[in-house]
């Protein structure tokens, strides 16, 4: 996902000179075309994360279109009240982009795991979260971010994940993407998790269980109108994400179910832990230990099913 | 003109029941020396791309920026009676775009410096010729933000930025010096790559050389330390910290007033 980011970025920016990229000291090698292409629209900001998002509202608040670069929790959670005043609250088109979202970078510790991080900027007046699934929704969702004119927070995984896609989706953000259609379950899957999404749906195929499986990149902006079809198509709706049960897809999901008079399937939240994961592991490992595996989602959809 | 935004601001406090009063005092002169001597500005143009920006990154000084913007011709003077009033434009803190002139949405310190940062990163992308000049409290160096906007600019050397520090030795509650160890501020500044100088922060000609003067140093961005008292202009508020949050009764409105009538 990295790479389609950087690519995509640096064929926009040759053609927008409005487009600034901003880096917490992060992405070694990966900017080197970018830099050729743009040297004095790219700036090492350091480890310093509070400054780069401040600094990033001061550029869109100038005319220009900040893209702020960095690991999921440093440039979500360690400079929160930076994106909420300076960014959300003056209501200015910066791009906001984490690599690492969830437990991609499960191996360097809890410091790293970014679990939290959906439900802390969802909640920010203008912001809309955005939830890629695999390299080319990535794309796709840096053109959609850096064409409209609000601030977006875009969470990536990291890089190498298999592609769910063939070529690059029609992509808007707050319109789910149905990536196969299916009867008894609909699998509302946001980011990284969306090739375990598709393996579900595979397997419990086989056991005649039919699953719509859904790309749900965008997590605010809702897709209501999705979710209306979603709760009437089926016995079951689950949300799935590498991200904490509470306050993310699944989180929002359940806030705009309670707001529904009688929805016709059960919601189903499956996520990460309400806890920290202290064990050594990567990502695979991480996921294991989280029940994020895809014999371990397709298990819990078999006995939500009855 | 600072004698008069100095009435103005009582009488704002008085009128609104807004706290911060000796914060406003006290940054006074450097809004002046700024607004009527430093800054390339058109009060009418204040969107232009091309204009000198200033942030107030010491929110809680709001009413000083609203009086100076107003006597300066940004927006008309009967604006300020609506200074923190339900409905209004003039909150106790500035709001983004909430009056002409207003460049940036402040109160929580330490952002301030950084926004400046980034227009001045503007400025240099853009080719325009303009500065920012950015206005703390000596408390808000508290904030490690500050810090890393400070090693930021000295190592890209922004020319076009001026960070004024209203020095008037006071914090919410207590002496600046003896909360943190901020003292030498300006030596501090010159360590991050700073050109730093102390200023008297009343003497508004001294203020308006050394705010011109900043073009001498084309590879470093500059830090005034302006040596500042706290409730300033008003003799039973100057140095003061009971003034940070109380709000002039009439009696103390007369008296505040007669002190800094028309000479």
């Amino acid at each position: 996902m990295r790479n389609a980011f950087a690519n995509t970025l640096t064929e926009l920016a040759t053609e927008d000179q409005r487009v600034v990229l901003l880096s917490g000291d992060i992405g070694n090698r990966m900017f080197d075309k970018f830099k050729a292409a743009c040297p004095d629209r790219f700036f090492n900001c350091g480890v310093a994360e509070a400054n780069m998002m401040s600094m990033a509202a001061g550029l869109a608040m100038s005319g220009l279109r900040p893209v702020v670069y960095t690991i999921t929790p440093f440039v979500t959670t360690r400079c929160l009240e930076q994106i909420r005043v300076d960014v959300c609250y003056h209501h200015v088109p910066v791009l906001i982009v984490g690599v690492g979202g969830g437990l991609s970078y499960a191996s360097l510790g809890a410091t790293h795991h970014s679990c939290e991080d959906i439900a802390m900027l969802r909640v920010l007046p203008h912001m809309r979260v955005v939830c890629p699934g695999d390299a080319w929704e990535t794309g796709a969702a840096v053109k959609a971010a850096l064409g409209q004119d609000e601030p977006v927070y875009l969470r990536l995984g990291k890089k190498g994940e298999p592609l769910v896609h063939a070529t690059e989706p029609d992509f808007e953000i707050g319109r789910a993407i149905t990536i196969r259609d299916g009867s008894d379950v609909v699998l509302l899957s946001t980011g990284n998790l969306l090739p375990t999404a598709v393996e579900v749906a595979e397997k419990l195929a086989g056991e005649h269980v039919s699953v719509r499986v859904v790309s749900f990149h965008t997590v605010k902006p809702l897709d209501e109108a999705a979710l209306a079809d979603a709760f009437q198509a089926a016995r079951v709706v689950v949300t799935l994400e590498e991200h904490s049960i509470l306050g993310g897809l699944g989180g929002a999901v359940a806030e705009w179910l309670a707001d529904q008079s009688a929805p016709q399937a059960r919601l189903v939240r499956i996520g990460t832990a309400d806890a920290f994961l202290h064990e050594a592991g990567d990502q695979a490992h991480a996921r294991a230990c989280n029940q994020l595996t895809a014999p371990q989602i397709a298990a819990r959809i078999r006995s939500s099913l009855g | 003109m600072a004698r008069r935004i100095r009435r103005e601001i009582v009488q704002m406090s008085h009128r609104a029941r807004a706290p911060h009063l000796g914060s406003c005092l006290s940054c006074v002169d450097i809004l002046v020396a700024a607004y009527w001597s430093a800054l390339n500005i058109d009060p009418q143009q204040p969107a232009a791309d091309w204009r000198d920006r200033l942030i107030l990154s010491k929110g809680h000084g709001a009413a000083a920026l609203y009086a100076t913007l107003a006597h300066r011709g940004f927006f008309p003077l009967a604006d300020l009676a609506t200074f923190n009033q339900a409905g209004g434009h003039l909150p106790e803190q500035p709001s983004p775009r909430g009056a002409p002139g207003i460049e940036a949405a402040t109160g929580s310190l330490g952002h301030g410096l950084s926004i400046g940062l980034g227009m001045a990163l503007a400025a240099g992308i853009q080719r325009l010729p303009y500065r920012v000049m950015v206005v703390l409290s000596d408390g808000e160096c508290n904030e490690g933000s500050v810090w890393e906007a400070a090693m930021f600019a000295g190592a890209h050397k922004l020319s076009n930025v001026i960070a004024v520090v209203d020095f008037n030795r006071w914090q919410a509650t207590g002496r600046s010096e003896e909360i943190m160890a901020l003292s030498p501020l300006a030596a501090k500044f010159t360590a991050f790559g700073w050109s730093a100088q102390e200023v008297d922060g009343h003497d508004i000609g001294a203020l308006a050389a050394a705010l011109q003067a900043t073009n001498c140093h084309p590879d470093q961005p500059t830090a005034l330390i302006a040596r500042t008292t706290k409730g300033k202009g008003v003799s039973f508020m100057e140095d003061d910290n009971n003034w940070h949050y109380r709000i002039p009764n009439d009696e103390e409105l007369h008296a505040a007033l007669a002190e800094l009538a028309e000479r």
